[in-house]
């Protein structure tokens, strides 16, 4: 009955409508190969979501390759719900991040939401409970009301989900540049907590063993491609399709509870989350995974709403929803944990021995397709890459110090710049504290989570500062892996690993895709010296702002270890008396600079250049001076430099203020971005021991008591402010932006 | 003495509670699911907060519903400690077992920081290990915090010292500043900061331990005391 | 079956700071002539038709749909609907 309406086999071939449905020429001859017929409508969508970007990683597969993945630490790498490293006493840590950019730009509170909400299922999947959540967000400048609006609103989204859900969330960053206004990034990363042994994955074993879908129902949510290509299903069915998913935090709750409940029955063979096209790419890849096929009768998946063809039920993004893999015979225990908690769980299909993926819906088979062909086998494009041309120009550029008169004035206006100013008015918004455990909470370098039950703690992190990737993406690339590692050693905590959320424009231009693959070669190169392997990830492309594409925005998302609670360092300044040291040369490095931005007001030259073999040992250095106690804050310096970091230093603790004394040219002491530098304090009496620890370290002044900031260029007093006004401007920018008019 | 934490849907500061009187006060505790409880063997009831039923109509309002109340509200009338924090305060408003409501923060924001609170009576079975107008710093987390009642209601909770903490600077809009409640008999404790939350000083306060360690001590002082 | 819509505001005398917020918002849009905004919701309930319909309505307002402390709520009967 419903076949009637359906666009036939022959009619997608020849008026191309498998164009429209995402497939290229080349990709439908490629599924004409591979069924030897042409496939009918369900099956053309089947094969354009999988083999789309998300879920095939067609366009970076070649590139991702280059990530180091392995290391004594990994227990699981790329290729799973979630990456999982080792934290010792059968314990381990499972994280990864995921950008929900589109869902976002069009509906920024439900993209957010369900953006959280995937990610968090991602972690639990694995089977670890998520413990902590962070986010790395780009919007424009805020000068327009629509900026402000999809700020507020993302903020908004991220809290209505992660707050309910009751998960923390206890870190990340938000920039502004003008490159995201129409293009925001909103990338969400979960850390989940697991036994090593309670470690589950995504696979459909042991034929006849039984497939069932829990959680909510399926509605036609997020359907995004079916519009075009579906005229003859009525006006009044387009109509009703909800551009953008709907999230229920509450319903995840409960699925969270159930599956982890789930998980200790040895009933469970396998479960995966429904993400990015739902039903079928978690059915597809849980058989490809495991070498078997994999059948299902639609007529059983719960369904929200009537009349729902078998594309719809394959292709919709129904949020909350996980498939799993049970033993035959032993359905009911499971299907019991889930009615606890109120949920639907069902039987929907079986695994089978015969390599295929067969969807039957009224007794007719509606797809039957090779499921390899779906997951492992799906095509690679090997796009062509090209220097680009800015980069050249670029390079050849002086070096050069922007003109900066009144330093004072300079540091309240940084202080003030969006992407520096305090972002309290928006992690306010964040239960940053539930299930106990958030010893250091936003607002600092990385966060630090403690292990309820042991000595330990983790140290979490997301960076990525996209202007030095634009200048100059191989460098910038290292920049970012090695200032997520600062963050992390800061907190006196050992880098582990990192996911990687990789945002980039239209990959079928050129200089784009140069400019992924350069960056991802930075990357790499840095995870290889600091010995933090790549262990899950994400990729998001075609991100346009007004036709031009977002800068380059691979954010890292980094965990660290700290073997001991005594371990943690805070990033602010602790007591009046401590010296204050700057590890690390400062030299003119102001390509891609806040301070660059300001007064220039553009972005321009040579990113700050950077010696991974340097910024190893520094790093290393830092954290042996910690673990051996002389250090009592440490802080990296980064966007703003010296001056800001001093600044940012004396925000927390009440009372504070510091005198410095600084040599050399006035703005470049202060502000410029050179890389691999640390700000740390260290107690009296214990300067001498710190000095034998560390190389490269500066003595620049001393913490004192009076409630300011006083810094002296070679003698002259050039910055002499109070404190308490400089925290005013630096917390009071953001809402200041926001209550202003455009 | 044993403490139930009761768990509904959605609750997801339970396990925190439970952590708080069994790892960190020590005392037995168990966490209750809703259905099916049987509470009688309980000395304390604790309504964690969290997002009961998705905070869905209203916050509370279908916990408040649900059948376990009948029981809760049969051990309130006994005299049995209960405490209801953030969700849990709003489960007991909605529940009639304290009078009020919660409404949206002014700012209708969610907040979650730390706040300082005055301890406005030291005169009761929550309180009894603070001095009174004690200052001390607890978190909240809350969108729905905002306490209100009307003049009548709000004179009558003065009348019978029926306010326990204030906020010294008032975060989301309450009455009076109000931040927490307690029954005329003066066994229901309701208050939106979290007392679980602040029970280890590296997590940035203990003040809350002592409320539980009220509890205790009134508990020992009826019960064992008199034994 | 008939459709129920439930109105439910906030009691005159509770602040409903969104609605303060949607007038200013009108406001700053040029829609002077706005004196007051109020924020409710609707409950759009299915029910099965009986002499008790209303009555029980009124009941389920009482026990769950409203707030009396701080909720008004009005109950419309409105058409038929086919179960």
């Amino acid at each position: 009955m419903l076949l009637t309406h359906e666009i036939s086999p022959e009619i997608i071939e020849k008026d191309a409508i498998y164009r429209d449905m995402g497939l290229s020429d080349e990709e439908f001859q490629l599924v004409k190969s591979i069924l030897n017929r042409r496939p009918n409508f369900t099956e053309t969508g089947i094969f354009s979501v999988m083999w789309s970007e998300h879920c095939s990683y067609k366009t970076s597969k070649p590139l991702l390759k280059k990530f180091p993945t392995k290391a004594p630490q990994v227990l699981q790498g790329p290729g799973e719900g979630a990456g999982v490293i080792d934290i010792g006493d059968n314990q381990a840590v499972v994280f990864k991040i995921e950008s929900h950019n589109h869902p976002s730009a069009v509906e920024p509170y439900q993209g957010a939401a369900t953006g959280v909400g995937g990610i968090i299922r991602d972690v639990f999947s694995m089977g670890a409970r998520p413990i902590a959540l962070l986010n790395s967000l780009r919007f424009g400048n805020m000068t327009t009301d629509h900026v402000k609006y999809l700020f507020s609103e993302v903020v908004n989204g991220i809290a209505g989900y992660g707050n309910c859900v009751g998960v923390p969330t206890v870190g990340g960053e938000v920039q502004f540049d003008d490159c995201y206004e129409d293009n925001p990034l909103v990338n969400a990363m979960c850390v989940g907590l697991i036994n090593h042994d309670e470690i589950q994955k995504g696979i459909a074993e042991g034929i006849g063993n039984t497939v069932l879908y829990a959680g909510a129902p399926t509605g036609r949510d997020g359907i995004h491609g079916a519009t075009f290509a579906s005229g003859d299903l009525g006006e009044d069915a387009t109509k009703d399709r909800p551009a953008v998913q709907v999230g229920d935090p509450f319903m995840e709750k409960l699925l969270i509870e159930a599956c982890l409940e789930v998980i200790h029955s040895d009933a469970l063979v396998g479960m995966q989350d429904m993400g990015a096209a739902g039903l079928t790419s978690s059915a597809s890849e849980m058989a490809s995974k495991a070498g078997t096929g994999l059948e299902m009768d639609l007529d059983l998946v719960p369904q929200r709403e009537q009349k729902m063809s078998a594309y719809e039920l394959m292709l919709s993004e129904s949020q909350e929803r996980m498939l799993l893999v049970v033993k035959k015979g032993r359905e009911q225990e499971i299907i019991e944990v889930f009615q606890k908690y109120g949920l639907q769980a069902v039987a929907v299909g079986s695994v089978i021995q015969e390599k295929v993926f067969r969807i039957k819906q009224h007794g007719t088979i509606m797809a039957n397709i090779p499921v390899d062909a779906l997951a492992e086998e799906a095509p690679v494009n090997h796009l062509p890459s090209q220097e680009a041309y800015y980069y050249k120009t670029f390079q050849q550029m002086e070096n050069t110090t922007p003109l900066v008169e009144d330093h004072a004035d300079v540091l309240k206006q940084l202080l003030q710049q969006p992407t520096i100013a305090s972002k309290e008015w928006v992690y306010d918004q964040y239960d940053s504290m539930v299930q106990t455990n958030t010893v250091v909470s936003p607002g600092s370098d990385a966060a630090v989570i403690r292990i309820k039950g042991t000595n330990k703690a983790l140290a979490m992190t997301t960076d990525c500062n996209s202007r030095y990737i634009y200048l100059d993406p191989e460098t910038g690339g290292k920049i970012a892996v090695a200032e997520a590692a600062r963050n992390i050693i800061c907190s006196g905590a050992k880098p582990l690993g990192l996911t990687d959320g990789l945002n980039f424009g239209n990959p079928t231009n050129p200089e784009v895709f140069w400019q992924m693959e350069k960056s991802i070669e930075g990357m790499s190169a840095a995870c290889t010296v600091l010995d933090t392997p790549v262990i899950s990830g994400n990729v998001s492309l075609y991100n346009q702002s007004k036709g031009k594409a977002i800068f380059p925005t691979p954010v890292v998302g980094m965990v660290g270890l700290h073997e001991s609670l005594e371990h943690i360092t805070p990033n602010h300044f602790q007591a009046a008396g401590d010296t204050i040291y700057v590890i690390g040369d400062t030299d003119k490095a102001f390509g891609g600079s806040e301070v660059q931005n300001l007064i220039l007001g553009k972005y321009e030259g040579k990113a700050p250049s950077i010696n991974l073999q340097l910024e190893r040992k520094r790093q290393q250095q830092v954290l042996t001076a910690i673990h051996h106690g002389v250090i009592s804050s440490a802080h990296d310096l980064a966007e703003g430099g010296l001056a800001v970091g001093l600044a940012e230093s004396l925000f927390q603790v009440a009372n504070l203020g510091a005198s410095i004394q600084l040599t050399g040219e006035p703005t470049v002491a202060l502000f410029s971005e050179t890389q691999s530098r640390f700000i740390v304090t260290v107690k009296k009496g214990k300067e001498a021991r710190f000095l034998e620890l560390v190389e490269d370290a500066y003595e620049i002044g001393k913490v004192t008591n009076d409630q300011t900031l006083s810094i002296g260029v070679n003698g002259s007093n050039i910055i002499k402010e109070d404190v308490h006004q400089l925290r005013e401007l630096w917390k009071g920018a953001i809402p200041c932006l926001l209550k202003s008019r455009a | 003495m044993r403490f139930a934490v009761i768990m509904f849907p959605g609750s997801n500061c339970d396990y925190d509670m439970y952590y708080a009187v069994k790892e960190i006060l020590g005392k037995d505790a168990d966490l209750v699911w809703y259905e099916n409880s049987n509470l009688s063997t309980y000395d304390a009831i604790l309504l964690p907060g969290g997002f009961s039923y998705g905070d869905y109509l209203r916050p509370g309002a279908v916990a408040a519903a649900s059948k376990v109340m009948n029981q809760i509200k049969e051990h309130a009338a006994k005299g049995k400690p209960i405490l209801g924090v953030c969700n849990g305060f709003q489960v007991l408003t909605e529940a009639g077992l304290l009078p009020g409501a919660l409404l949206r923060n002014q700012n209708l924001s969610f907040m979650c920081h730390y706040e300082s609170l005055y301890v406005e009576s030291d005169q009761t079975l929550f309180t009894s290990e603070y001095n009174p107008g004690e200052v001390v710093r607890f978190p909240i987390a809350h969108g729905e915090g905002n306490y209100f009642c009307d003049n009548n209601t709000l004179q009558s909770l003065k009348a019978n010292n029926q306010i326990v903490f204030t906020y010294q600077q008032n975060p989301n809009g309450s009455v009076e500043d109000i931040a927490g409640i307690i029954n005329e008999s003066g066994n229901v404790l309701g208050m939106m900061p979290h007392p679980e939350r602040a029970v280890e000083a590296m997590l940035g306060s203990d003040d809350g331990l002592r409320l539980f360690k009220s509890l205790v001590r009134n508990w020992r002082e009826t019960y064992v005391a008199n034994a | 079956m008939k459709k129920v819509y439930v109105h439910i505001t906030l009691k005159q005398g509770v602040l409903d700071p969104q609605g303060k917020a949607i007038q200013a918002s009108l406001h700053s849009l040029g829609f002077q002539e706005v004196e007051d905004a109020r924020v409710g919701k609707v409950i759009e309930l299915h029910v099965q038709d009986s002499p008790h319909l209303e009555a029980n309505v009124q009941e389920m307002c009482q026990k769950l749909l409203a707030n009396p402390v701080i909720e008004d709520y009005r109950i419309e009967v409105g058409e038929a609907v086919r179960s």
